[in-house]
């Protein structure tokens, strides 16, 4: 009988890691150590995580789920900026100067975990990476949902959150955390750049249909996207198609747009659910009768459904590889990363790997890996090139100031290569594309 | 969006949308019914037909080859599995059955995850059935409205094999007391071989028939999975006119809801599931008793 309960115990832990039900996230009380007094007590995993020849980063991708082919991408990144971080990359030391090999002389390792997208599942890998590993810094998402939660998490544990791909207003908003940075661009400013090119494109007074994914990131772009091009041009959303995260038939909520007398889709779902509806879009005729409009790219995107369904489909990007006829960071990075991996990289791989080049930096300017210290050289907001150019930190919100691409699909005779999917039309400057820092409601919280 | 336009169109969506639904749970609750196990890995069974009419299209080109493919690959699946790993479980405790089913399910996708990778693959629709369907309230794509006949037809088939034959009669009336029929002398055991590989049959086969709506990932079955338990419990657990039946009312919840609300179409699905249970447990056309 003994014997059968312990067996009952691994498969609980089984079925728990597979089963998608989901379980009270009972997190432990953590070890956020109070120091009293003493200025450099350990704080967090320092100095604990710090003490050895290596420093570990703990990532929770998604390997599985809606989102698992653009966490692929987006680890891939992150491998290839820890290997050039401990060889001292020349790439790595245009954005890190200071850099010689490893992160002031240690060598980096990468810890990988699949989130599946689910923050509690993000949120108790990065425990376990913590318990076991002393992790020095955390990061992983592709979802806004896992980001606002190891928002919190890094908070409370004062562990560097770095965010990898995350749309959501709130990250750097109301949610956000004086542990966590972001890179990528979001709602706000994808709005405010994509908005006046479809506005010059098309016109006043269009209808359009949204289609949102049921969490933080869907709701925070579709608002930014609407509040735009109602208050800009008159554009009327006439549906907005609420749908969770991971539906793969579209037809009741297409069947809806299809009666809606929308001249346009805007198209908020992300990975797997927007490669599913927009293929159906065009199953059911919608498209191209409706103009489909990414407010959000989604990496592969094109890959997947093919240039006919993304030709003349705008959208806003963090980064595409035919940047790098423009910036020489970029094709350093775009040659290094196809070398490594025989593809040319999507902007979730751009997006880590330059978080983790930004940290490098950020940790070899402080000279220390406190997390105050290095916090604080994040919030200096100095100036360093990326591979879109010059870029610095907002330290009100630590949301980095850095451009939006506009790219259109091209058609697919007009590709030059069987990966030339999109035409950057515009690189829009990020400072103004921001709202104020406290617009959205962000309060950082404590250094320690 | 509440017009009659609107709604004849959810209402025939609902239709489309169900007659899947009911093609993929009537597998899972036959083999329930019959052998009492809850197969977990029914969804990513659905899976597999998917990916296996998708390599017998590449090499083809033809989507019957690859229908025929997907159907038959399933039932060799579905035979072995059960001749080398399910048919020790018959006797063990239902959460044995549970982790076995789950387990072997982990391993189709990520096997398929390794070969196939997770970017999605497209079979695309026949052409006799591609193109767009003028219904006069609404615009249907045509594949979608061959799908609805090409499930009836299936589920006829399956229909005739359940109530016209002998192995049929076996089938109903293990369901109803299998310690009986064991007693008057059927051989259950390779019934219940065959119940397996026909269940798993018709996963695959709805499978490689969903391919062209959805595009194949390895991991759609985990969706599917919870769909089709919601339809088999709606409907009645071990019954196949109950996964019809309840493959249709979920069609038709989740279609109507999303003409009101869209975010709250599942929610519906869900709440519908559990007032049956509240009023009738054993499912709309499920009878007390079984097990």
């Amino acid at each position: 009988m003994k014997d059968r309960n312990t067996t009952m115990h691994g498969r609980r832990d089984f079925m728990r890691a597979g089963l998608t039900v989901a379980g009270g996230l009972a997190l432990p009380a953590g070890f956020a150590t109070r120091a009293f007094a003493a200025t450099r007590g350990p704080l967090g995993t320092w100095p604990a995580g710090v003490e050895g020849d290596t420093v570990y980063i703990g990532a929770a991708v998604p390997r599985t789920g809606a989102y698992a082919v653009q966490g692929e991408d987006e680890l891939k990144g992150m491998q290839l900026a820890v290997e050039h971080i401990n060889e001292g990359h020349e790439l790595v030391r245009k954005i890190a100067p200071r850099l010689k090999k490893g992160v002031l002389g240690k060598k980096v390792e990468l810890l990988v975990a699949d989130s599946g997208a689910k923050p509690n599942e993000a949120v108790q890998a990065q425990q376990r990476f913590i318990n076991e590993n002393k992790i020095i810094a955390m990061t992983g998402s592709t979802s806004s949902a896992v980001a606002v939660a190891l928002n919190k998490f890094a908070q409370r544990q004062k562990v560097l959150y770095l965010v990898a791909i995350s749309g959501s207003n709130d990250t750097t908003g109301k949610d956000c955390a004086r542990y966590s940075f972001r890179q990528c661009f979001y709602g706000q400013t994808a709005a405010s750049a994509i908005g006046p090119v479809l506005i010059k494109n098309f016109g006043k007074n269009k209808k359009a249909a949204f289609m949102t994914p049921d969490y933080t990131y869907g709701h925070t772009v579709t608002k930014s996207v609407n509040d735009y091009l109602s208050s800009h041009a008159g554009w009327q959303m006439v549906t907005n198609q609420v749908s969770p995260l991971g539906t793969s038939d579209f037809s009741s909520y297409l069947t809806n747009i299809a009666n809606s007398g929308a001249e346009f889709i805007i198209n908020v779902n992300w990975g797997r659910d927007a490669v599913l509806s927009i293929q159906q879009a065009k199953q059911f005729g919608l498209t191209p009768k409706m103009k489909m409009v990414i407010p959000y790219q989604i990496p592969f995107l094109a890959k997947e459904v093919g240039p006919e369904l993304t030709e003349g489909v705008y959208a806003a990007t963090d980064f595409w590889w035919t940047l790098e006829d423009k910036y020489p960071l970029a094709k350093m990075f775009v040659e290094a990363f196809d070398k490594k991996y025989g593809y040319r990289p999507e902007w979730g791989a751009n997006n880590a790997y330059m978080q983790f080049a930004i940290w490098a930096r950020m940790v070899e300017e402080a000279g220390s890996f406190y997390p105050p210290d290095v916090i604080k050289a994040y919030e200096k907001g100095e100036t360093f090139e990326s591979t879109v150019g010059k870029v610095h930190f907002r330290a009100a919100d630590h949301q980095l100031v850095r451009p939006v691409i506009i790219v259109r699909g091209k058609k697919p005779s007009e590709m030059r290569n069987k990966e030339d999917y999109w035409e950057v039309t515009e690189v829009v400057p990020g400072a103004p594309l921001m709202q104020k820092p406290d617009e959205f409601g962000c309060e950082l919280g404590d250094y320690t | 969006m509440v017009t009659w336009s609107n709604f004849f169109s959810q209402l025939f969506n609902g239709l489309a949308l169900g007659a899947l639904l009911a093609l993929i749970s009537s597998g899972l609750t036959i083999i329930y019914g019959t052998l009492g196990v809850l197969n977990l890995a029914h969804g990513a069974m659905f899976m597999l037909g998917g990916y296996a009419g998708y390599v017998a299209y590449e090499r083809s080109g033809s989507f019957v080859v690859a229908l025929i493919a997907g159907t038959l690959f399933l039932l060799v699946v579905g035979i072995v599995m059960e001749r080398v790993i399910i048919r020790h479980f018959y006797k063990r405790p239902p959460e044995d059955q549970l982790l076995v089913t789950f387990g072997l399910s982990i391993c189709f996708v990520e096997t398929v995850r390794y070969f196939f990778s997770s970017l999605s693959k497209t079979v695309p629709a026949p052409a006799v059935f591609s193109g767009i369907t003028n219904l006069g309230f609404m615009f249907y794509p045509t594949y979608r409205l061959a799908v609805v006949g090409i499930v009836a037809l299936a589920l006829i088939a399956l229909f005739l094999v359940l109530y016209k034959t002998r192995l049929g009669l076996i089938v109903r009336a293990g369901i109803e007391d299998s310690v009986m029929v064991d007693s008057l002398g059927v051989n259950v055991d390779r019934v219940f071989m065959l119940v397996f590989g026909i269940g798993a049959m018709a996963a695959g086969f709805a499978g490689i028939v969903n391919a062209p709506v959805v595009s194949l990932a390895p991991d759609m079955g985990e969706a599917i999975l919870v769909q089709t338990f919601v339809v088999v419990v709606i409907g009645g657990v071990g019954s196949f006119p109950g996964a019809v039946l309840g493959g249709l009312v979920a069609g038709e919840i989740i279609s109507i809801t999303s003409m009101f609300n869209p975010g709250y179409a599942y929610v519906m699905l869900f709440a519908a599931m559990a007032l049956v249970l509240m009023v009738r447990p054993h499912g709309l056309l499920g009878v007390k008793g079984r097990e």
